[in-house]
């Protein structure tokens, strides 16, 4: 016997082309789910002793785990390529480290080998670990349907808990990102209830680099998740940090005001005064760290 | 219920299922196959106590559905001895008592196997990381790390 009851009762299908996708989802409607990895999906259907009547597994879609990078036009991640794909690719962990640094950060090596971008990203939990780094290089998400595609970025993709922007007819296939600027320093500094393993209480990614047309030189990116609806930017902090000559001040004051912005609620992980606190300190942990490795 | 005609390659044997959708492939393993070396625990991916390796990587079988795997290759903790003879890290094992219950020992295995290949010789903190998803509540974990530590230097996963 097994200790828990297993998945609740569904049908499988494997999806081989997109037009299979479409008609499928045109025909079943909101009976369907789209899997990939299913390390989140499975959790949620045993939890809830119930799920959709169909799981339609998209992984086998044709490019959907390709990894595609080029010097001029940056970086393409199709949806279903794994996290432990992600942190041993050579181009991401050159170009694109905070990516690598953030996938490590998940759950734990086993989990990696089936847990997807494109699945981390349409789960939709504001405590998405890759959501920080995605919007730190300004990620894209790619939808298809069959009026064909469209792109948004990352950042309006998200609309809510396990909420997003997909349509009825939709799904996510790429997950494309510009070459970052040259020299740019990035990290993901996470706090979980264990020192790894864990579901991020908060985490921020910060990226810098150089950008001789403001005040401080310095362009910075802040990217937080887990400490409201969705994850996000904080772009008054960003603009801020732009333009002051950067001090230890100016850092404590972007730091101070990235936790007035970031919205926490009470959760089973930590309180709000909590999580507010922590993204005063992630924050301007990060960005001495980012700045330290500009220098 | 939606049946499916699979073909596993298990520790090298190939094995026809008929399986329903939703089965895992922890369950298959353990119920259809009778391999129950493989264990069952949180079925949430925390503890790993249900690890095996999928074409030589490891995956928590408890979060695979086994329809998923069709005509792909799936280690056990059955499959790691040859012969009768179990692996330098199995040895280990044994030798610095690296086993308390037991209940973890085969994901421990399967992970710690895993990790050598791809990296015959992990420092401390690499044993640490790779064994993040593997959870001893008898918290032995001191001797499961030297265990594998001493099987990297005396010829590893295998």
């Amino acid at each position: 016997m097994l200790a828990r009851p297993g998945l609740p009762d569904f049908e499988y299908r494997k999806a081989g082309s997109p037009q299979e996708v479409f008609t499928l989802l045109k025909e079943r409607g909101p009976d369907i789910k789209l899997m990939m990895g299913g390390t989140d999906l499975f959790i949620q259907m045993r939890d809830r002793n119930s799920g959709p009547g169909m799981l339609l597994d998209i992984k086998g879609l044709p490019g959907i785990q390709d990894i595609e990078f080029d010097q001029k036009s940056g970086l393409k991640v199709g949806a279903a390529v794994t996290l432990n794909q992600i942190s041993s690719q050579e181009d991401i962990q050159e170009y694109y480290p905070v990516l690598c640094q953030s996938a490590d950060t998940v759950g734990n090596y086993q989990l990696r080998n089936r847990a997807t971008l494109g699945g981390n990203i349409c789960n939709a939990s504001p405590s998405a670990d890759m959501a920080p780094a995605l919007l730190i290089y300004d990620a894209e998400v790619v939808l298809v349907s069959p009026r064909g595609e469209r792109m948004l970025p990352v950042s309006e993709f998200w609309v809510g808990p396990g909420k997003t922007a997909l349509e009825d007819d939709e799904y996510l296939s790429t997950i494309q990102f510009p070459l970052p600027p040259e020299g740019a320093v990035g990290q993901y500094i996470k706090l979980g209830r264990s020192k790894m393993g864990d579901l991020a209480v908060v985490g921020v990614a910060v990226l810098g680099f150089s950008d001789p047309d403001n005040t401080a030189g310095i362009r910075f990116r802040v990217g937080i998740n887990s400490t409201a609806p969705t994850p996000y930017r904080v772009p008054v902090v960003e603009d801020y940090l732009a333009q002051n000559p950067l001090s230890e001040e100016v850092f404590n004051k972007a730091a101070e005001d990235a936790m007035e912005i970031s919205a926490p609620i009470e959760d089973v992980r930590a309180t709000a005064l909590y999580q507010k606190k922590m993204v005063r300190n992630l924050t301007l942990k990060g960005l001495k760290q980012v700045w330290a490795g500009l220098k | 219920m939606a049946n499916h005609e699979i073909t596993l390659i298990v520790n090298g044997q190939e094995e026809e299922l008929l399986v329903p959708s939703n089965m895992t492939l922890l369950h298959a393993l353990r119920e259809v196959l009778g391999l129950t070396g493989t264990k069952n625990g949180c079925e949430a991916g925390e503890c790993g106590a249900c690890t095996v390796l999928v074409d030589g990587e490891p995956v928590n079988s408890c979060l695979t559905l086994a329809v998923e795997l069709d005509g792909r290759e799936i280690t056990t903790v059955e499959g790691l001895a040859e012969n009768g003879k179990i692996t330098p890290l199995q040895a280990e094992f044994v030798e610095l008592n690296a086993v308390q219950c037991g209940y973890c020992t085969p994901g421990m295995l399967m992970a710690a196997t895993a990790l050598l290949k791809r990296n015959p010789k992990p420092t401390e903190e690499d044993i640490q990381k790779a064994l993040v998803g593997n959870l001893c509540r008898c918290t032995g974990y001191q001797r499961i790390i030297d265990a594998i530590l001493e099987a990297s230097r005396n010829g590893g996963a295998q």
